[in-house]
């Protein structure tokens, strides 16, 4: 249902990205990421050590120092390449936004009432154009006359057109969409460079990321961790020399290296990047990778009655008839009544009266004349040639046509039709001639699949309110087909405010979508708020997400994101500091079986020699970031359920997993050192 | 029988921490409780002559107040000892202590550690003893508790943090106190001595003479253990039968030491109004001690292979260092409780256990938040329960909260600081004192096991313990500097970075509690817990334990 932007990895990203990372090699870049960059710095020491393995005193072999050296700078080449990569994914998305940002031409309308041809780039807010059918509209503005329908394909990927008209909230256009039909003139409320398409496509390039909230604790956590192998390995030297045990400075290195939680370090940028970029291929633009973050931690969704949860036009829904009428005349009726009614209802009346099955050959509309609806009348119908007259309608309407037709009402009408309206359904009487046959439950309904979705946001423990212009009846019925937990009705715009403040106060966090001015105070408010691209110019500037397709049901795939984001973030840092206790295992007793040999004790993977040792754990600490980077992309998969499940799911795999995997892995490398004569 | 002994205390000690926890968190109770009208006359009178005000704090003023306190203490307790030989109660004419040793002393006993560079019944005077040694075995462990108690009440989100005044009296005169009384009278009655009268001369039945010290030992023995300090009246500490007569005061003992940490968890539980909350952090920090208690007792149990190769038995387990009275059961469990605890009182000489029954203390010092010292442990285990949280609660697809409170940038980075002190201030000083000449001439055996002696030293000073790897000739200016300063970093760092956490989570908005919320009251919590204290705390000094007590069992095995 909704349109993707393509995301695959094209073999000029891959390329670009293996370049960057050797750009970013560069110590000035590298110091932005701490672990990283203890890790250069151990791959400068090392690669000393190889052309002179005396420099800092002792023997050293250098040989290994060189194979040390190398490991080291392939795992800095590693995380940089899934920096770049994660990157480079976002800047092809930005290339194929920018596509649709051609210059382009503009008529600008002069003060004598004439206009003159322009660049797109030299238009300033305020500036007045006239855009005609087929032509781009040069920037963002807002329609001051006329109505147009207008191509919005290259930003949405939506291909049917959508109608922009002066006044209300359709009446923001954007730079670079192709106006196919009539002419409108203008205003432009951007200049050059700041329009909606620029912002989005810095957004995308990844130009301006800041780090988010949690990266920035996150990132506290792992240089702490940093300074504390740090200061460990510093100590171990004048330690172990006490006892005469000399510990080769590519030995002690390696050791660093394992322990620094380099696989989150590494991967943490692109885990970021990766999120924000998985959100743009939902075709929703964040403002800012904060906002993903705190869509994870939603715990309420206020959502839009008409248009978000339901179709947001009354169907049929059943046919209900009065006394003793017969079920399949008044089927017939309706039907009849709505043959020339082209609106949803209509149409909707025709189907419900296929689906009982009425025959085909009542469908015929020869021999009959529809009567429009009028606001006078509140009724449409059919007459047909026969003389016979079917109407339907307002309750009200039919019974005083019918009654200046000379008929009777009948006894339970009232009643059937209190019952309808209780149930927040929408009663049509339906008559033929001075008698009424009986009523059309016409009813707002949910849209397929609305339910499931919204149980399981109950099972991320996410609550969902519903606003509704409806009176409370209405509402609550639909609340209840939904499966809402709560719901506004009779809601005005500040109402929303309320609710969200009413529930920011109790510490919760709150998303919401909208698309009308009115709404832009409220979507200011929430944490999250998502405008639709469809919507006004103060709406998308007061959101902090806005979805080029204007789907509000798509805030829920955005909560899914922002959690997903969290989720892989912490199932990485799991994963990489459960990878130590493998690692002490594999270098501990390495650099002390030469000096005390009753030490292989502790080499519980048996690994073959110390050097073997050693390197199969830095290997196994390198490559291990290649093969994460395919997750740290597509994110932990998320499966909505209770957090204790999640929780313990996710703990078996990457808690676990974090500590199991790496004894295995170092093993095997360590046998294809041996295989390969390496050692 | 050693196993009933062992799970007999055991039991006991959790029959006593589950109404002590609820006690405890009545005591402390911002509202009115009926405790008041049994003790709130006297600490009227208390708070009247002190001119306290008891309005509530903030973190900063709290942190300041603490600070303020203790340097006072500092500085009382540094002149007493200056002066003590001028001072009076010195009956047995003991002179003043040189000020290295004072300044290592008062720290020792002002950080809670009790680390002793000196013996105390040569070394001090009953004066002394009675005004800086028993008045800061009242004061430091009801300045933890008050900490721990400021601490949950940011954690728990009570409407204050408190008066670090009223915490500090209230602690001295609902708890330490009257306990004190209680477990003082008993020790007399099993034989303590509690007296102002000097040294006796007595002379055996050989003829030879003999000096025999006493003192006011009961009024020190029980706040010792009670307030988890350690420092014994006497050199060898708690294995002297007069601090120590009996098995049954060894229990006491015990239980003594191991009350108030044990039930904190519980007050936890009461004060967050999750009992079960309480009972995932006890039993988690109950689980890892039960692993070590076993991993003490069956090595000790096993005997010293290097002593039964030369011929001498070993079926008693390895005795070497420890009372026959209390055998290897009390003495393994004996050492387990006063490292866990952080206490430092000994019944054994903990130079004598063997290679993996010293690991165990040492290892659990390191840790330094399996039930820990007074209040100042149970403030690490939580701190380690966020960093769980901040770790593993990403897993769920939320922002880490504990508790209903956001883990931030700004407690990550307190945590950080007290994360990273705790293994700085042992392996910085442990390096220099092993590369250096002032540092090692200190070491009584080489090899691994000197790497253990001086590693213990720094590491007991900095988890605040006290006990020692005895051998060590400590007290030099080097050590007595080095580890004075290890242990007022130890202490105080962690406390204010802890009390800042509280305050800067006070402040947040609570986040109500959701299905989707990370659960931290079932046993999933209990192992993340387990799993992020071993491989966090314990991983870190990995290297140096296989370089010490490991290496010297792989040896001598």
């Amino acid at each position: 249902m909704n349109t993707t932007r393509k995301a695959t990895i094209s073999e000029t990203i891959v390329k670009r990205a293996f370049i960057d990372s050797f750009k970013k090699l560069d110590p000035r870049i590298m110091v932005k990421n701490p672990v990283m960059f203890v890790v250069e710095i151990g791959f400068i020491v090392t690669l000393i050590l190889t052309f002179f393995p005396t420099i800092f005193g002792g023997e050293s072999e250098p040989i290994y120092n060189g194979m040390v050296s190398m490991i080291l700078l392939i795992t800095i080449l590693f995380a940089n390449f899934a920096e770049s990569l994660a990157e480079g994914r976002g800047k092809a998305q930005a290339d194929s936004l920018k596509k649709t940002k051609q210059d382009t031409k503009a008529r600008l309308l002069q003060k004598d009432g004439s206009f003159k041809m322009v660049s797109s780039t030299e238009l300033r807010k305020g500036d007045m154009i006239i855009v005609e059918a087929g032509e781009l509209i040069a920037s963002d503005g807002e329609i001051i006359k006329g109505v147009a329908s207008v191509d919005e394909s290259a930003i949405t990927g939506e291909s049917a057109p959508v109608i922009k008209e002066s006044g209300g909230d359709f009446s923001s256009v954007t730079g670079g969409t192709r106006v196919i039909s009539d002419s409108i003139k203008v205003r432009i409320t951007t200049d050059p460079g700041e329009s909606f398409l620029d912002r989005m496509i810095n957004l995308v390039e990844g130009a301006k990321r800041q780090k988010t909230p949690n990266e920035i604790a996150l990132n506290i956590l792992l240089v702490s961790l940093t300074l504390i192998f740090l200061i460990v390995c510093t100590t171990l030297v004048p330690i172990s020399s006490y006892v005469g045990v000399a510990i080769p400075v590519a030995t002690l290195i390696a050791l660093l290296v394992c322990l620094i939680p380099t696989t989150i370090g590494g991967l943490l940028s692109a885990i970021g990047i990766a999120g924000m970029d998985r959100v743009t291929q939902f075709n929703v633009i964040a403002m800012s990778g904060k906002a993903v973050e705190a869509s994870g931690d939603i715990n309420t969704i206020i959502l839009d009655k008409t248009g978000t949860i339901t179709h947001g036009n009354r169907m049929a829904a059943s046919f209900i008839t009065v006394e003793k009428v017969n079920h399949g005349e008044l089927t017939k009726a309706a039907l009849h009544s709505s043959l020339h009614d082209e609106t949803p209802e209509g149409r909707s009346v025709i189907e419900l009266a296929k689906k009982i099955g009425v025959s085909e050959t009542e469908i015929d509309v020869n021999g009959s004349a529809g009567v429009e609806f009028k606001a006078e009348t509140r009724m449409s119908g059919t007459d047909f040639s026969d003389g016979r007259q079917v109407r339907k309608g307002a309750v009200d309407a039919v019974k005083e046509y019918v009654k200046q037709q000379g008929g009777s009402i009948p006894s339970d009408l009232e009643e059937k039709t209190k019952m309808i309206a209780m149930e927040g359904g929408t009663p049509l009487a339906v008559a033929e001639n001075n008698r009424i046959l009986g009523l059309i439950y016409l009813k707002d309904t949910v849209k397929p699949g609305m339910k499931e979705r919204f149980d399981e946001l109950r099972k991320m423990g996410i609550k969902t309110v519903m606003c509704t212009g409806d009176n409370p009846l209405t509402a609550a019925t639909i609340a209840r087909e939904a499966g809402v937990d709560d719901f506004i009705a009779e809601a005005k715009p500040e109402d929303k405010i309320a609710v969200i403040k009413k529930e920011q106060a109790e510490g919760k966090l709150v998303a919401m979508t909208g698309d009308g001015t009115n709404d832009a105070p409220a979507l200011a408010q929430a944490d999250v708020g998502l405008a639709m691209n469809s919507g006004t110019i103060a709406a998308k500037e007061a959101a902090n997400m806005v979805d080029l397709d204007s789907d509000p049901t798509k805030i829920i795939e955005v909560v899914a994101i922002g959690k997903q984001l969290l989720m892989t973030r912490g199932a990485l840092t799991t994963f990489s500091i459960a990878n130590d206790v493998a690692k002490y295992f594999a270098i501990i007793p390495a650099m002390f079986m030469v000096a005390i040999p009753q030490m292989s004790a502790l080499n519980i993977m048996s690994l073959t020699t110390p050097q073997s040792a050693i390197l199969a754990a830095l290997i196994f600490n390198a490559i291990i970031i290649p093969l994460l980077i395919p997750l740290a992309m597509k994110g932990v998969k998320y499966v909505p359920m209770s957090s204790t499940k999640l929780l313990n799911r996710n703990l078996l795999i990457f808690g676990l997993g974090g500590v199991i995997v790496p004894f295995i892995g170092i093993k095997l490398i360590d046998l294809l050192l041996v295989l390969m004569n390496l050692v | 029988m050693d196993f009933l002994q062992i799970a007999l205390v055991l039991v006991l000690l959790n029959l006593l921490a589950i109404p002590m926890g609820k006690y405890i968190a009545h005591v402390f109770s911002l509202e009115e409780t009926r405790l008041d009208r049994v003790f709130g006359g006297t600490e009227k009178i208390i708070y009247k002559i002190s001119g306290i005000t008891q309005s509530n704090m903030t973190w900063k003023q709290y942190a300041k107040a603490l600070l303020i306190s203790n340097i006072a203490m500092f500085g009382i307790g540094y002149l007493i000892v200056r002066f003590q030989g001028i001072l009076p109660a010195n009956p047995s004419e003991i002179a003043a202590m040189d000020p290295l040793l004072s300044f290592n002393t008062v720290s020792s006993f002002l950080t809670n550690t009790n680390l002793q560079h000196y013996s105390g019944e040569s070394g001090l005077s009953y004066f002394s003893q009675m005004t800086v040694i028993i008045f800061l075995m009242f004061t430091t462990p009801a300045t933890g508790l008050a900490l721990c108690i400021a601490f949950l009440r940011g954690l728990t989100g009570q409407k204050s943090i408190g008066n670090f005044y009223v915490d500090l009296v209230r602690a001295h005169t609902r708890i330490l106190i009257p306990l004190s009384i209680v477990v003082g009278l008993v020790l007399v009655g099993q034989g303590v001595p509690q007296t102002m009268e000097p040294t006796i001369t007595a002379t055996t039945v050989e003829g030879a003479e003999q000096q025999i010290a006493r003192g006011p030992v009961a009024a020190l023995e029980s706040i010792k253990h009670l307030g988890t300090n350690g420092g014994g009246f006497f050199g060898v500490n708690s294995a002297h039968p007069f601090e120590n007569p009996t098995p049954f005061s060894n229990v006491l003992e015990i239980l003594s030491m191991f009350l108030i940490p044990a039930s904190l968890p519980f007050a936890f539980g009461h004060m967050t109004r999750n009992r079960k909350q309480g009972w995932i952090l006890f039993s988690a920090m109950g689980l890892m001690f039960l692993a070590f208690l076993a991993t003490a007792y069956f090595s000790e149990a096993n005997g010293n292979p290097a002593l039964a190769s030369i011929g001498l038995s070993q079926d008693e387990g390895s005795m070497e260092g420890k009372e026959v009275r209390f055998g290897i059961a009390q003495s393994a469990l004996f050492t387990t409780v006063t490292t866990a605890a952080t206490t430092g009182s000994v019944n054994n000489m903990h130079d004598t256990l063997t290679p993996l029954g010293g690991l165990v203390p040492l290892v659990l010092m390191m840790l330094n938040n399996v039930f820990g010292g007074d209040g100042v442990g149970f403030i690490n285990i939580l701190m380690y329960a966020i960093l769980a949280v901040f770790i593993a609660g990403l897993m769920v697809g939320r922002t880490p909260e504990f508790l209903g409170r956001k883990i931030e940038a700004k407690e990550m980075k307190l945590i950080a600081i007290t994360i990273l002190i705790h293994p700085f201030i042992v392996l910085v000083p442990s390096a220099i004192a092993l590369a250096t000449e002032m540092g090692s001439s200190a070491i009584s055996n080489v090899g691994f096991h000197g790497i253990s002696q001086v590693v213990y030293e720094f590491t007991s000073s900095a988890a605040n313990n006290g006990s020692g790897f005895e051998g060590l000739g400590d007290n030099t200016p080097f050590w007595n500097i080095s580890t004075g300063l290890v242990m007022l970093f130890g202490r105080y760092f962690s406390m204010i970075a802890m009390i800042a956490v509280a305050g800067s989570l006070l402040a947040k908005k609570p986040v109500p509690e959701t299905i989707g919320t990370f659960k931290t009251d079932n046993s999933t919590f209990l192992v993340l817990i387990v799993a992020t204290v071993l491989i966090v705390g314990a991983l870190t000094f990995f290297p140096v334990i296989a370089l010490g007590p490991i290496a010297e069992y792989l040896t001598i095995r």
